[in-house]
């Protein structure tokens, strides 16, 4: 089976310091990957030279076979590689179905179609709604975005991530922020789309990372210091002496 | 047909007596109101132009009157060419002159979006503005056109049916244009390219994320605002029938900035509801005193410390978004 997403020897530095280093990691079709590690270990680095809002200084990306690492940034999207922010980046002026309608919009067709209203077109509309439903805020479609709480932001981005129907998603801290209540309906949520997508998810909060991942990684100052089941990375020494033991 | 909402009616209000009022006062023997009147009118039209760009599209261009000035020239050049040179009679003709306003506009959008579009922020309204004062001194600089000292048009632009030696006709043609001009910035904004537009504004990068181009987008909505500028600049020609490089002036793109702010960015009817008041209000202040400047440029600055969403969001009592 072809890897979903495969890394070979990535190296992204800023100054003398090496966010990235000498980085190798392989994604199978409709697993769930996590990424754990301490702060400053370069997670978001590595999902910015993902989606190529960075560029690496060495090493390849294959997306689905494909070596994107030259790519532009919003060529990737239509490839079919969706990311959510670690902080909420949503627009705030739109109401909240505009944000979704916004994200399918993206992958019906180019959108230099000048005429006919964005809001009338029921199918973008109604396929908005049921993304809504599935997350839980078809109550919510009509707000302006900024009334939206911390937690109901979270739960828009994953319906954007969701609205893309990408094959592969990076999911960049989607906990990030929330409560122990509204972790636990993220985890219920991300269990629902599991074995859908591929997902990458890059995550602090431990008990989400074990309840949810197939695999996970270790990222420490930049480099993969373990691979495996979450057993596996319960046990690993050099995990628990690099990470997990620290907190 | 689709019930009016309250900013709906205040448009339907003001867009009426707009029509009503300037012949009202010209077939009493006030002309000079009609000549404010049509000034006010084709300058609402560039305003609503720039609305496109500035108000949704949240890009800063600070070089608009270039466009205009570009538009008038497009109507100039040609009929000085007539006069002196004996160029055919299509070089009056206005429906030559004005797709060639529009054109030159367009292209001149074209080039110099390619290069303002690359930069973000401050840098983008210096662009712009560096742009808009390369064509003001390449028009000084060119003395076969009056240089510095403008140029007189002689004849204005021959339309079939239409006579614009005729204060009245010219002014419908102004007072049509602007409405054409507003319904369709409205429905741009209102389509899929619009709520592209939009979204580029409000989060750039989010837009880049789920796959837009959002370079290419904007560049079209500049083209789309110059090419229409350019356009309220031959109806501006045709209205003063003296044109010179101060229409381009960096103060006139400041002008009609302020058109758009104070009226309230990114609705239908901002844009014309400032031209309206910062018009009349110049128009009031300057009876006053020679010093109007001052007074007016506080009001300026009270209108955008304490308004929110200008006089439209005044006037309906809530800031900011268009229905």
């Amino acid at each position: 089976m072809t890897a979903v997403l495969e890394i070979s020897g990535l190296n992204k530095s800023f100054g003398g310091i090496k966010a990235t280093d000498d980085l190798n990691l392989s994604v199978t079709p409709h697993e769930l990957h996590a990424i754990i590690g301490p702060n400053g270990a370069g997670k978001t680095t590595l999902i910015s030279q993902l989606s190529g809002t960075q560029q690496p200084d060495t090493g390849t990306i294959r997306f689905q076979g494909q070596d994107i690492t030259q790519i532009a940034p919003h060529k990737r999207a239509h490839l079919g590689i969706a990311r959510s922010y670690q902080i909420t980046s949503l627009i705030m002026q739109m109401s909240v179905i505009d944000n979704i309608a916004l994200a399918l919009q993206a992958h019906d067709g180019h959108s230099f179609r000048f005429i006919r209203p964005a809001r009338g077109i029921k199918s973008l509309r109604d396929r908005a709604m049921s993304l809504l439903d599935r997350v839980g805020l078809a109550d919510k479609a009509d707000l302006s975005t900024a009334a939206l709480s911390h937690g109901e932001h979270r739960h828009m981005e994953i319906a954007i991530a969701l609205a893309s129907e990408a094959e592969l998603m990076l999911l960049d801290e989607p906990m990030a922020g929330l409560g122990l209540e509204a972790s636990a309906q993220m985890v219920d949520l991300l269990l629902g789309i599991k074995g859908k997508h591929t997902i990458l998810l890059i995550e602090h909060d431990m008990d989400a990372v074990f309840a949810l991942a197939d695999r996970i990684s270790v990222l420490v100052y930049g480099h993969i210091i373990a691979t495996g089941t979450p057993d596996e990375i319960r046990s690993n020494e050099a995990v628990q002496h690099a990470y997990l033991g620290e907190e | 047909m689709q019930k009016l909402t309250r900013r709906g009616w205040l448009t339907v209000i003001v867009m009426a007596l707009l029509a009503v009022l300037p012949p009202v006062f010209y077939l009493t023997g006030n002309a000079f109101y009609l000549d404010l009147a049509t000034r006010l009118t084709i300058l609402a039209i560039a305003a609503v132009s720039l609305n496109l760009i500035l108000g949704y599209g949240g890009l800063i261009s600070f070089g608009h009157a270039a466009f205009v000035g570009l538009g008038a020239y497009a109507v100039g050049i040609p009929a000085y060419h007539w006069l002196y040179y004996s160029w055919g009679d299509w070089a009056v003709n206005g429906l030559v002159q004005f797709p060639l306003a529009i054109i030159v506009s367009a292209v001149f959008a074209l080039l110099t979006g390619i290069v303002c579009l690359r930069t973000r922020g401050v840098y983008f309204i210096m662009i712009t503005m560096a742009f808009a004062q390369m064509v003001y001194y390449l028009i000084v600089s060119i003395e076969e056109y009056g240089g510095d000292d403008g140029l007189v048009i002689d004849t204005r632009s021959e339309l079939p049916l239409i006579n614009l030696d005729d204060p009245l006709q010219l002014f419908g043609l102004s007072y049509v244009s602007l409405l054409v001009a507003m319904l369709l910035v409205r429905m741009i904004v209102n389509s899929r390219f619009g709520m592209v537009l939009q979204g580029a504004k409000g989060n750039e990068e989010r837009m880049i994320s789920l796959g837009f181009n959002v370079y290419a987008y904007r560049l079209t909505a500049y083209v789309i605002s110059g090419a229409m500028a350019g356009y309220a600049g031959a109806l501006l020609g045709n209205f003063t029938t003296f044109i010179s490089p101060e229409m381009m002036d960096w103060s006139r793109s400041g002008e009609l900035m302020f058109m758009v702010i104070l009226g309230g960015v990114a609705t239908t009817l901002g844009p014309v509801l400032g031209a309206v008041s910062f018009i009349v209000i110049e128009e009031i202040l300057s009876t006053i005193t020679i010093y109007w400047h001052l007074p007016f440029g506080l009001m300026l600055i009270g209108v955008v410390l304490f308004v929110r969403g200008g006089l439209a969001g005044l006037l309906t009592g809530r800031g900011g978004k268009d229905d």
